[in-house]
């Protein structure tokens, strides 16, 4: 290995770390702050240790009501978009290919609007009809581009899908409700709860699209935010440090899931 | 369609039909074209509404081009979110070889599974943690200050936190394309330029850029669309001298109080993104279909 090569390795690795802390140092700083006693959420200087923060937070009524607001929404999302995306892709993977792009097309756009414009674009018609923001409003904007991965998702597992399952089945005798029911949609069954899992997350994460359609709600994300504005203390942070450990506990135990379901050999 | 019925029967095929027509007509479609009407309608009040003055005109929409603090914020949100774009491809795309070129498979499931994380995360989330580090008595000013690189602490908060905080929280839009489209790129092809006497420089500009050209564009597309529509960074880590055009949508709607002009700027915002996107692929020679995946 020439110099040059071991110097442009030594600066490689050098880049990977810096990568690497630019990921997880804002997390980390994050977290830590909220074990800090000082008022303002920071590490240095470090003012002493403390759990009180938690505390705070969970004695912090408003932010029980906005967990709730996001926790009903999610749920909301969830039994709007699941059957919708999955109609979608069954849809779309009946159509022939011409007319298949084009609904592709049409299917993905809103992935490709901005999170702003779907709010306020929803948020202008049902003005028109008589509803303002609110809970209604936010779970409607947010399946509007939420359907699009469930969408998304179940087209790839309908592509892996023998048809020939349906045939036979009907070949002995199902009625097609039946096949629906005991063929395809057993087959669609781990799409469907990745899915479902995915659209939970999406749901509460959002804001962009929330902001605008939530009247007078405030889901987390909103309440984090003007926290962040009116009188931002560690008692966030706590909060910020629950979610991350919960979001992180999910995306692991997604993952094994996942993992296992693809190591299962297909029945 | 004919398809569809044969499949799953009269009753079915129809409900699937039903859905995915609410779906497409009544929360992508009618929302839309609503806020297009009301895009192109003065904003009057409710006795004046459907009289003489209630005409269709691009008033609304030349105020943008005529007013100057917000044309120069519009234009600057152009710039700055293709600066976004740009910063977090320079960023990205080495990890990105490194994983589809020279990782192991286990350095590759560690490398995913650590840039997976911070997304799971939320963006709100991700923006405190940067309103925290940029604080003006924060850990990083702290940290320089300490180590002697600067004097007095510095005010980061403005255009600077706001690109930091955007290009951290759209890595993985930028990533996972540009890591796909890189990974199908056969190793003998780059050992063959190597041989070939080309150096490395050349080997990324004319056999892995072209090559991953799809998975680039995708990326850029995606980062440019989050970044223009992007409300919290700015928001949170922005400074009165940093407005970003989301910010004076939100003002029309919630402050001032006049939705048709707030509907004709992000009518404008979207027609932007949508010209964004096309042209990209349009240059790049990518699908649609080949965008979402």
């Amino acid at each position: 290995m020439s110099v040059a090569d071991r110097i442009f390795r030594g600066l490689f690795v050098l880049y990977l770390a810096a990568f690497a802390l630019y990921l997880f140092a804002p997390l980390i700083i994050m977290s830590a702050a909220a074990f800090n006693e000082s008022r303002f959420p920071t590490v240095i200087p470090w003012q002493g240790t403390t759990t009180d923060w938690f505390g705070a937070m969970s004695a912090d009524r408003a932010m029980w009501r906005s967990l709730w607001t996001s926790v009903l929404v999610a749920a909301c999302v969830v039994i709007v978009v699941v059957p919708v995306g999955t109609a979608a892709a069954l849809v779309l993977t009946s159509l022939h290919a011409r007319a298949r792009s084009f609904a592709y097309a049409v299917m993905v756009s809103p992935l490709l609007t901005p999170g702003v414009v779907i709010g306020i674009s929803t948020l202008i018609l049902w003005r028109q009809l008589g509803v303002g923001g609110g809970v209604f409003l936010i779970v409607l904007a947010q399946s509007t581009f939420i359907i699009c991965y469930v969408m998304l998702m179940v087209t790839a597992r309908l592509q892996r899908f023998d048809r020939t399952q349906e045939e036979a089945a009907l070949g002995l005798g199902a009625s097609r409700g039946m096949v629906f029911r005991r063929v395809t949609l057993p087959f669609l069954k781990p799409a469907l709860l990745a899915s479902g899992g995915l659209a939970v997350l999406q749901s509460i994460e959002n804001y962009n699209t929330t902001l605008f359609v939530r009247g007078f709600e405030t889901p987390l994300t909103v309440f984090i935010a003007t926290k962040v504005r009116t009188g931002l203390t560690p008692a966030v942070n706590a909060l910020a440090l629950v979610i991350i450990v919960a979001t992180v506990l999910g995306a692991i135990a997604y993952e094994v899931a996942r993992r296992r379901q693809a190591a299962r050999p297909r029945a | 369609m004919r398809d569809l019925y044969g499949r799953f029967g009269p009753w079915l095929a129809t409900v699937f039909l039903s859905l995915v027509f609410i779906w497409l007509a009544g929360m992508v479609l009618a929302p839309n074209l609503m806020m297009i009407d009301y895009a192109l309608r003065p904003n009057l009040p409710p006795a004046a509404i459907g009289g003489p003055d209630d005409s269709y005109s691009l008033d609304n929409i030349l105020y943008l081009a005529g007013e100057p603090t917000h044309r120069a914020i519009f234009l600057k949100t152009i710039w700055a979110s293709a600066l976004v774009a740009l910063v977090t491809f320079l960023v990205c795309y080495p990890v990105a070889y490194w994983m589809a070129q020279h990782a192991t498979t286990g350095q590759l499931s560690l490398a995913l599974l650590l840039i997976i994380i911070p997304f799971f995360i939320n963006e709100v989330l991700r923006t405190l943690a940067w309103f925290i580090i940029l604080a003006y008595r924060g850990p990083l000013n702290a940290v320089l200050t300490n180590l002697g690189l600067i004097d007095a602490p510095i005010r980061w908060q403005g255009d600077g936190g706001v690109l930091a905080a955007m290009v951290y929280a759209y890595i993985l839009f930028m990533l996972l394309p540009i890591y796909n489209a890189i990974e199908s790129l056969e190793k003998a092809q780059i050992e063959a330029a190597r041989d070939l006497g080309a150096s490395s420089w050349r080997i990324h500009t004319r056999v892995v850029i072209p090559h991953a050209k799809a998975g680039i564009a995708t990326g850029f597309v995606f980062t440019f669309m989050l970044a223009a529509g992007s409300y919290v960074a700015p928001a949170l880590l922005g400074s009165p001298g940093s407005r970003w055009f989301t910010e004076i949508i939100y003002n029309w709607f919630f402050e001032g109080g006049d939705w048709n002009r707030g509907a004709a700027y992000a009518l404008v915002l979207l027609v932007l993104c949508l010209a964004v996107v096309l042209i990209t692929l349009r240059i790049a020679r990518v699908n649609l279909a080949d965008v979402a995946k």
